[in-house]
């Protein structure tokens, strides 16, 4: 039974993560695959961004068959949608959206007339609007009459490839190119016709965002492992027990005559039942955790990296196998050590009962030797590299080392304390102990990891929670942020606001992309302001920065864009803009939280003179903090539609500290269900156990101790070695915790955290362990303390 | 003028009407035929319509005609290799409007192009389609110079011409497998087809504008699987726009450009109906360009052999019968396989005959 429930959790667990992430990739590529099919191969602005039409009927004039694509965010109401232009004439016919020209009739009104805007069935609920509604933008246009077409992309809005220009206010660009599954074009040629402003890329490639999601999701799955090997401590733990209940009877089955390999064929035979039954079960718990979570993981994505992922989960048969193959590789792993014994199972060897002491010796000297080996591991996997994979294998092996030792700890101090006591019945149970060390040690072992995965995780989150506030706090100075329209907007509000008393700086935040070593770079214009200078976070810079910045080619670049291409400061970085190469000189290098990413900041006039496309849109006002509401008020009244979107401070903050919550309540869940999961296995050991434990009671029971007596001691043990775990959890989890902000977080989004303690935490965390020790003890210590005297007593004529 | 003296005009109109349902086809792969070309066997309010008495102005009718809902410029040729082969080719460009005042500006624009290529040789047929939005430069006509194009398609003057007509044109097209690029020269006038270029449809005043230069020599090269190969030859441009079409009861249409040794040319075509006997038609043009219209009950036209190509029954050889002028000719074609496997999918090929006459020339046969 707990072997059952053991595998199962973990199998739900595992699997549980796996959906949630592969529904996050099928999005991605569903969102790419809808508009140019699956496979085939793409053109792209080569340093980011858009480009010019004109490309496109230069390559189609000289034989390329390219099909055009224009994307770009947009919003409906609160709600954020992609409008996707496409031109259904040349739309390879690969692409699920070309099958609108399956009817005529569809396509007719496409072409014609207002044209019409294609979303899923999913977006139109989403965005609560029926087929034929005509919204606005955010830029004040207003769209075709919606059409539900089952293949449009989710959370996308298809329209045609003008209609898109027009809504995006993007005349003559386009996002990208799709090539015909036999257009002829390779480098050279591309070269020839387009000269460097386009990049040829297989479209698999191109999804960014599964590339800019990645680490997300490997954080994802390895919170999903580490809960699966907690659940796999279970399975070990419970196989463990049930091969030392049915020893006997396997011997007595040796002994008649039965082969050892029928044996462990019979025994592989039951497993494989077990692993269909369980993972079956396993499977179904995964759907209601992924079911659970979907909503959260798809919100964080989206404010994250304004990914759209559908929130129907849709789960393929691959998925399915998957979490059996783990929980059929769970099951044999922790039946493994039952095989081997099995085959080497002495026949004729009489049951020695008396020898568990020398047994216990080897037992230790084993966990020993294996957490000796983890702990050798982790130090090499530390050496190796300073990767994701490397940081994640330094926690797992050391979390390794840290549960085996365990034991062997516990076991030494409970050893020493046999010594030092005095009365019989302080020996009895010091001894006991050790005795039950073996039976207890995997869940234990499972508690400890629980536990130091919570003070490691809960120590970075709580640690990223209060360096984020303080940078935002830092970061977001000025009192109002808009993004007008269109540029033409924008200046007729600068305008404007230049006469405004109550305004004392007007700052454009204007954006441009390029891309450097293939990673796609935004890069933001600060004018030269106290707003900057006196608060702008920084975490190196060159002394004379502010002015450097203003007054040279000079930079500031991001931790994570600084990391990645490996400059610091001084350094000089070449920047590829709309004109040709800017090389500018490193001058300073800031945290930008949560931007997966890179970002360079130089000064506004620069951004202008060398990026044609600069957006010439976002701006933040300076304006006198009691006047702040009142302004905004005038201001939406005055523009309205020639605003896109205006926020003051709070709100700006209050959505950013949002957006950090959401990425971090599905690792606090999965944390939760760890611990949960490393509950019951504590409580599914001291159950299986309580029944032999009646065998060593019952003799102190018959000397003149009472029930409850003994079953106070069994508690105060229990909840002795649950502490002795939370107690060994806290170095291990400050481990961790250093492990993920100096390893994990570094490689997997390019930022350091400063290392910080959390002692409440640490207590919180201890106190969990004795509840959770004590909830999983009460009912066989309950059990004990009302056992009746003759359940007692059969021991004796039991006797083995 | 009657019904009896339509010019081919007809089965051209058709090719259209079925290339403006090629539009809906190419772009599915269902048929759209079925549901009744978005409208086009009706009338089209908003377009403009033929008028007899229109005199045709050159070089500006050379050019597109946006107000109108459809035409196309359409070009075949039939070629002698230096290596003593025969060869064939053909370069259509169609312009359908999806609505009334096409002509707009950039993605506004409301014109689709579609072009089909072929090159035939005796074993082989090669075939390209191409579909193009007009507004944006990726295809369109212009009337002086000539120049039509579609991608890296063109239809256009030569740089050595001096003159604003088509007499000297330069065509050329191909993907992958084929490509061809051919100078042509007229060596006779521009034949306006029906009254003065105003070619009536039926008596309910269905028509079409419509000219011809049958008499283009060519020369150039065709490249079939990558062996190149030196030509010359004949080729024939048709032209034709309106807004109108036919009626629904149509079924397909065999169609004749034929070139009788001795410089007369000698187009046919034999419409066949779902309810009525067949519909013939036919233009006799003298060498110096005089046209003489065929009545309907001096044609026979009747195949005499078919061919399983493409999954369906097709003629390959053809009995033309015109009795007015003796002619009394048995066709086979180049290459049986000049199957357009486009959307519409239509046999379109290089034929030679003989008996009473001698010659080459192209059929286009449709709805098989």
């Amino acid at each position: 039974m707990t072997l059952l429930a053991g595998l199962a959790i973990a199998t739900a667990l595992w699997s549980g993560v796996q959906a949630l992430n592969a529904q996050a990739r099928n999005s991605y590529d569903a969102a790419t695959a809808a508009i140019s099919g699956g496979g085939g191969r793409m053109l792209l602005a080569a340093r980011g961004g858009l480009f010019e039409q004109d490309l496109f009927v230069k390559l189609r004039r000289a034989g390329v068959e390219v099909s055009p694509v224009l994307e770009g965010a947009s919003r409906i109401g609160d709600k954020n949608i992609r409008i996707v232009g496409v031109e259904p004439v040349s739309l390879p016919r690969r692409s699920p959206i070309a099958h609108m020209r399956k009817r005529a009739d569809i396509l007719d009104d496409f072409l014609t007339g207002e044209g019409r805007a294609f979303a899923s069935p999913q977006t139109l609920r989403r965005l609560d609007l029926a087929e034929g509604a005509q919204p606005q933008t955010e830029r004040g246009r207003r769209l075709p009459p919606l059409t539900a077409l089952a293949e449009a992309p989710p959370g996308a809005i298809v329209v045609d490839i003008g209609v898109a220009q027009r809504l995006l206010d993007r005349p003559g660009k386009l996002s990208r190119l799709i090539l015909a599954d036999d257009a002829a074009l390779d480098e050279a040629r591309l070269k020839r016709v387009a000269g460097d402003a386009l990049r040829l890329v297989a479209a698999d490639d191109d999804s960014e965002l599964a590339r800019l999601t990645d680490s997300f999701h490997l954080n994802l799955t390895a919170f999903g492992f580490l809960a699966f090997l907690v659940g796999l401590f279970i399975v070990h733990a419970a196989y463990g027990l049930a091969f030392e209940q049915r020893l006997p009877t396997l011997r007595t089955l040796r002994a008649l005559g039965v082969a050892a390999p029928n044996l462990v064929a019979a025994m592989a035979c039951e497993i494989a039942a077990f692993t269909f039954v369980a993972g079956g079960a396993g499977l179904i718990g995964g759907y209601a955790i992924a079911q659970a979570l979907l909503p959260n993981v798809a919100r964080s994505l989206e404010s994250l990296y304004g990914a759209q992922i559908s929130e129907s989960l849709t789960l393929d048969a691959r998925w399915g196998l998957s979490g059996l193959v783990m929980a059929g590789a769970g099951a044999v792993l922790a039946a493994a050590s039952g095989f081997a014994k099995t085959m080497r199972l002495p026949p004729l060897s009489v049951a020695r009962p008396i020898a568990w002491r020398a047994a216990h010796h080897r037992y230790l000297r084993r966990q020993a030797a294996f957490a000796t080996i983890a702990l050798v591991a982790a130090i090499c996997a530390y050496d190796f590299g300073k990767g994701l994979a490397s940081g994640f294998a330094v926690i797992g092996f050391s979390l390794l080392a840290a549960a085996l030792f365990l034991p062997v700890a516990l076991a030494g101090f409970l050893a020493l304390s046999e010594n030092l006591a005095h009365r019989p019945l302080a020996r009895w149970f010091f001894a006991d102990g050790r005795q039950e060390i073996s039976g207890l040690s995997l869940a234990l072992m499972a508690l400890l990891v629980a536990l130091a995965a919570n003070i490691g995780v809960g120590g970075m989150v709580e640690g990223f929670r209060q360096t984020f506030t303080r940078w935002l706090d830092a970061r977001l100075v000025a009192e109002v942020y808009f993004e007008a329209a269109t540029p033409a907007d924008a200046r007729d509000i600068e305008a404007w606001a230049r006469g405004q008393p109550d305004i004392s700086a007007i700052l454009p935040v204007w954006r441009a992309k390029t891309r450097i070593d293939g990673w796609p770079i935004e890069i933001v214009g600060m004018t030269a302001h106290e707003t900057y200078s006196a608060h702008f976070p920084l975490i190196e810079a060159t002394p004379d920065v502010w002015t450097a910045l203003h007054a040279q080619d000079a930079v500031l670049v991001s931790e994570q864009l600084a990391r990645r291409l490996g400059v610091g400061l001084g350094s000089a970085l070449d920047i590829p803009t709309s004109r040709r190469d800017w090389r500018a000189r490193v001058v300073g290098i800031f945290p930008d939280y949560g931007n997966p990413k890179g970002q360079l900041r130089v000064d506004h006039e620069e951004l202008k003179r060398y990026f044609d496309d600069a957006s010439g849109v976002h701006y933040g006002l300076r304006v006198s903090p009691d006047a702040t509401a009142r302004f905004i008020d005038n201001m939406q009244r005055r523009f309205d539609g020639a605003i896109a979107r205006i926020l003051d401070q709070s709100e700006l903050k209050s959505m950013s500290t949002e957006i950090f919550e959401r990425t971090f309540a599905v690792t606090a869940a999965l944390n939760t269900l760890t611990l949960i999961v490393s509950g019951v296995a504590l409580f599914a050991s001291l159950l299986t156990l309580s029944d032999m434990r009646q065998a060593r009671i019952a003799p102190v029971w018959a000397l003149g101790a009472t029930r409850r007596e003994l079953a106070a001691l069994e508690m105060i043990r229990v909840v002795a070695f649950a502490a002795g775990a939370a107690i060994l959890a806290t170095p291990l989890g400050l481990f961790m915790t250093w492990c993920l902000v100096a390893i994990v977080n570094v490689a997997a989004f390019g930022w350091r955290l400063p290392f910080q303690m959390f002692p409440t935490q640490w207590l919180m965390v201890f106190l969990i362990a004795l509840c959770a020790a004590i909830l999983a003890a009460l009912i066989p210590v309950a059990r004990l303390a009302r056992a009746a005297p003759t359940e007692l007593l059969k021991v004796f004529s039991n006797e083995r | 003028m009657n019904a009896d003296r339509p010019t081919g005009s007809r089965e051209r109109l058709g090719a259209a009407m079925s290339r403006r349902s090629a539009l809906i086809l190419a772009l599915s792969s269902t048929s759209a035929l079925a549901q009744g070309f978005g409208g086009l066997g009706a009338n089209a309010p908003g377009f403009k319509f033929p008028q007899p008495g229109t005199p045709l102005v050159f070089p500006k009718d050379h050019g597109a005609h946006p107000d109108f809902r459809t035409e196309w410029w359409y070009v075949t040729a039939n070629l002698k290799g230096t290596d003593g082969a025969s060869y064939g080719v053909q370069w259509t460009l169609f312009r359908f409007a999806l609505e009334p005042n096409s002509a707009r500006a950039g993605w506004t624009d409301r014109n689709v192009w579609m072009a089909h290529a072929a090159a035939t040789d005796a074993g082989e047929h090669l075939f390209a389609q191409k579909f193009a939005r007009g507004g944006i430069g990726l295809a369109g006509v212009e009337a002086a110079p000539f120049r039509a194009y579609i991608d890296d398609w063109l239809l256009e003057t030569r740089d050595d011409s001096s003159g604003a007509g088509i007499e000297r044109l330069r065509v050329s097209a191909g993907n992958g497998n084929f490509a061809y690029a051919l100078d042509l020269t007229a060596t006779g006038p521009i034949v306006l087809q029906g009254e003065g270029g105003y070619s009536r449809k039926s008596d309910a005043g269905q028509a079409s504008y419509y000219y011809s230069e049958p008499f283009f020599m060519t020369e150039g090269s065709v490249s079939i699987h990558g062996r190149e190969t030196q030509v010359s030859g004949r080729a024939w441009m048709d032209r034709e726009w309106s807004s109108q079409a036919l009626a629904a009861d149509q079924q397909g249409w065999d169609w004749f450009a034929l070139h009788l040794d001795g410089g007369v040319k000698l187009m046919l075509y034999r419409m066949r109906s779902v309810k009525a006997a067949p519909f013939f038609f036919g233009n006799w043009i003298d060498a110096d360009g005089a046209t003489s219209p065929l009545m309907r009950d001096d044609i026979a036209i009747a195949p005499l052999e078919n061919m399983h190509i493409a999954d369906r029954d097709t003629p390959v050889r053809w009995r033309v019968q015109i009795k007015s002028r003796g002619v009394d000719v048995e066709t086979r074609p180049l290459n049986p396989r000049s199957w357009m496997a486009t959307e519409p999918a239509y046999w379109e090929g290089p034929i030679f005959f003989s008996g009473s006459h001698k010659g080459e020339g192209y059929l286009e046969m449709t709805g098989y």
